[in-house]
């Protein structure tokens, strides 16, 4: 059985390769069963997806970061 | 039509400090980041491009600034400014979440942070985003900002800063654990 601690490994690890099928499978299975691992899976697919938003890099945006 | 010099002369201006910004986020030094920024400006200035409008030539702009920044990084890790050595196994961080069986400590336990759209358009998110980088350890956010922000491969990353792809994933997982648990306590707090 997938712990947290090793479910948060997974899911980061989602985010720079392609998971094996019996990873996918073993994080799920854990994800179904423990909403603070849904919560951080949800954090961590967020934190992948900064670099189109950051308002610094951001297209046409107005907004400055303070410097 | 906007074209051409005149038209980044008439943008350079709005662009720099947003440049400045994204450059000091992962060279941490404030003078690393001018100078990546003014070569930026240079070579932008020099190459008379014609853009269609103005998010176009603002790609354009953050792929040279990009480029720059991998140019410091570089000379930064010649000079022994920065090394990637001590990239430790972090496991104070996975000590203080889990508990000894694996499971989240009760005081680390993810929050619900609402729909995605709506947290990336707050404002204070950023900000305290942007606080919550500059609090990690250097040798962590750098490879996470060389990963999220810069949009390197970790296959890239090795080759970059000399680590191994598998020490490269797991200082990936301890920087978003951290990040991750600086944004609960310090933006929805």
């Amino acid at each position: 059985m997938l712990m947290c601690r090793e479910a948060t490994e997974l899911m980061s690890l989602k985010q720079d390769k392609i998971l094996t099928l019996r990873e996918k499978m073993a994080l799920r299975l854990h994800l179904s069963m423990c909403r603070d691992c849904r919560h951080c899976a949800r954090q961590f697919d967020l934190l992948h997806n900064i670099s189109d938003h950051h308002p610094a890099s951001r297209l046409s945006s107005r907004k400055t970061l303070d410097d | 039509m906007p074209h051409s010099a005149t038209f980044a002369a008439a943008h350079f201006t709005q662009l720099r400090p947003r440049l400045v910004a994204f450059a000091r986020l992962q060279l941490r030094d404030a003078t690393a980041a001018e100078d990546a920024v003014q070569e930026t400006l240079l070579t932008a200035f020099e190459k008379s491009a014609t853009f269609e409008g103005r998010s176009e030539f603002e790609t354009w702009v953050f792929g040279i600034l990009k480029y720059k920044i991998l140019d410091q990084l570089r000379q930064q890790r010649r000079q022994g400014t920065w090394q990637p050595l001590g990239l430790g196994l972090d496991e104070d961080t996975l000590d203080r979440l889990f508990q000894q069986d694996g499971h989240w400590q009760s005081a680390a336990r993810p929050s619900h942070w609402g729909e995605p759209e709506q947290v990336l358009e707050n404002q204070r998110f950023w900000q305290v985003f942007d606080a919550c980088l500059i609090a990690l350890p250097e040798s962590i956010a750098r490879v996470f900002t060389l990963r999220e922000l810069m949009g390197l491969s970790t296959t890239e990353i090795c080759k970059e800063i000399g680590i191994t792809e598998t020490n490269c994933w797991v200082i990936l997982h301890r920087a978003r654990l951290r990040l991750r648990e600086c944004l609960d306590h310090g933006w929805l707090n």
